[in-house]
């Protein structure tokens, strides 16, 4: 794309004078530059202050103990170290199954038909309901005297009703309610990015529907899959609502999010909320970099058909 | 003519994969039941009286909808969650969109830093900035006000706005705007007269995007805001937390009046944006 700095043809004769500036201008340097200012100001003050500030904080322990005395305690208590392990097993099976069910959804949905955009529409809306509704939402529906057990117990699926609420799977389901939506709509925009006539060829080469998918679609498809699978995987890494309310805050799906929170407004004590806050950046873009890496050895490059590419 | 060819092949390719296409059909039916079914229960929970047992409840009533507006006050809430909002929406615009303009047309040193660290708000989750930022803002005193919650709801927002503005500048050609330059216009009447009404579309994405995303902002505000300063939300989090103390019925009311705002906010955005291509167009900002 043509965004360079269009060479400035008007303004052709430079004084001597202004040569610093013609030569920073010739480097994208120039009063252009003003509109970033308060953005980077804004960006600078209300999120790298407060992060540099709370890594600062979270090594002066209030306990004493050395400026690393947080993080060895956090580790040391075996209730503290698994908050990590504890949300691990809920972000990462949350966000594979909401990308590994979005692939088939979107590639039966990616052709034109009819009705095509209201279903797209009914799949999307849980987007909008956010974390807090859909916990609410859960309590009923998937409590004992709720409907889906009710279902249950009617046709005799189920003698006594099944324990979905205040627990692991509550949470799950959560994180799959409000993260497949979202997912789902980033893998429908990268499968319209590839070209039909591509699977078309193949399939005039004689392969099956199973061959085109594996060979055609998802060796495409993959760098955007690993994209979306860290995007869902941010959303269901900072679960909160939804594991203390359908959850079990206490036990089985106490996060690293729930741990921060009571660290900084149920113990007042902000040096140890951010050294969790902080573990909780560097777990997460752990997971992310592992999966950006792993995409970086997948093949990308253009998704259309046609001459030369 | 292409096309034309191409429609009954693309059939009989669907024909053919057909168990396959049953079982994901299968699989959206059952997803789509059971969330249509955890809406309505909310819903018919919130109109019930009783609902002890029983598929129903014994009656209906609006009364739960009243009793809500006064005791969580409502009104007041709304009129909070509006403000921020609309706000929040106005300041990311207003500082977004000459970012992402000036983002997109000069390559200049730094630039892969200053694309870092928009990119880290949007990936970090809120609770790991939001705790610190919580704790400048109370030293400050910022915590607990309207400006507080603003500016915290501004950390994620303004980043997105720019994420998203970035490739809609790219689209206009440099052409236009050499071209108002050249009949004399100066930047603020090339930014007022050329640039933002090429850019409307992308302007309107962004901020029916931000205003969805703050409505539905949950962590920040949460931990920012005291009562008089709370969104709809964290005002619903904060009942439903409670639960014996406030109605079940009454929290569900508060929960259909949420879901009705949501549910406006996402119609008028559909109206506008067509969801693929924003998404499509966020995607390649970031692997600039």
């Amino acid at each position: 794309m043509a965004v360079e700095a269009p060479a400035r043809p008007p303004k052709a004769p430079v004084p001597r004078r202004s040569g610093l500036r013609h030569r920073l201008a010739e480097r994208g340097v120039d009063r252009v530059l003003f509109l970033l200012v308060p953005a980077v100001l804004v960006v600078g003050l209300l999120f790298v202050y407060p992060m540099l500030y709370g890594v600062g904080l979270s090594l002066q322990p209030k306990d004493g103990g050395g400026p690393l005395g947080n993080y060895t305690g956090f580790f040391r208590d075996s209730y503290e170290r698994s908050t990590v392990w504890k949300t691990l097993r809920l972000a990462v099976p949350a966000a594979l199954i909401n990308v590994g069910a979005s692939v088939p959804i979107a590639y039966r949905l990616r052709g034109r038909f009819r009705g095509r955009r209201l279903l797209t529409a009914a799949l999307v809306l849980p987007v909008t309901l956010g974390t807090v509704l859909v916990a609410d939402g859960l309590l009923r529906y998937l409590g004992p005297k709720g409907w889906f057990n009710r279902v249950l117990l009617d046709t005799g699926l189920a003698d006594e009703p099944v324990r979905l609420i205040y627990n692991y799977w509550g949470v799950l389901f959560s994180l799959i309610i409000t993260g497949f939506p979202f997912a789902f709509l980033l893998v429908l925009a990268y499968m319209s990015g590839i070209d039909p006539t591509l699977e078309r060829a193949a399939a005039t080469l004689g392969a099956g529907p199973w061959q085109r998918m594996r060979r055609i679609v998802l060796p495409l498809l993959a760098p955007g899959l690993a994209t979306t699978f860290v995007l869902t995987f941010v959303l269901a890494f900072s679960v909160f609502p939804s594991a203390t309310l359908v959850g079990e805050p206490a036990g089985e799906t106490r996060v690293m999010a729930i741990a921060a929170y009571q660290a900084a407004f149920e113990k007042y004590d902000y040096s140890m909320a951010s050294t969790i806050a902080v573990l909780m950046g560097v777990f997460e873009l752990l997971v992310i970099s592992v999966a950006l890496l792993l995409r970086g050895r997948l093949y990308t490059g253009p998704a259309t058909g046609g001459k030369g590419s | 003519m292409t096309a034309t060819i191409a429609a009954p092949a693309g059939r009989r390719l669907l024909r053919k994969g057909r168990p396959g296409a049953w079982f994901v059909w299968a699989a959206v039916a059952f997803f789509l039941l059971n969330l249509a079914a955890l809406i309505l229960s909310v819903v018919v929970n919130s109109f019930g009286t009783r609902w002890f047992d029983g598929w129903l409840p014994e009656s209906f009533t609006t009364a739960w909808y009243a009793g809500a507006w006064d005791e969580f006050a409502l009104g007041e809430v709304l009129s909070v969650t509006l403000q921020i909002t609309l706000i929040v929406v106005a300041l990311s615009l207003l500082i977004g969109v000459p970012a992402g303009y000036a983002l997109a047309r000069r390559d200049f040193p730094g630039k892969r830093v200053v694309m870092f660290l928009l990119l880290l708000p949007v990936l970090l989750p809120p609770i790991t900035y939001g705790i610190p930022l919580a704790t400048v803002l109370y030293k400050v005193h910022l915590a607990g006000t309207m400006t507080g919650v603003i500016a915290a709801n501004l950390v994620p927002a303004l980043p997105f706005v720019i994420l998203v503005m970035t490739p809609f500048v790219e689209q206009i050609d440099t052409n236009v705007e050499s071209a108002a330059r050249m009949c004399g216009a100066r930047t603020r009447q090339v930014f007022a007269r050329v640039l933002v009404p090429l850019l409307l579309p992308g302007i309107l994405a962004a901020g029916i995007l931000v205003l969805v995303r703050t409505v539905a902002m949950f962590e920040l505000t949460f931990l920012v805001a005291d009562a008089d300063s709370q969104t709809l939300i964290v005002a619903l989090y904060s009942a439903a937390f409670t639960p014996g103390i406030r109605a079940a019925q009454a929290i569900d009311a508060m929960a259909v009046i949420y879901m009705a705002l949501s549910a406006l906010l996402l119609l008028v955005a559909l109206m506008f944006v067509n969801p693929t291509q924003i998404v499509a167009q966020v995607r390649e900002a970031p692997s600039e």
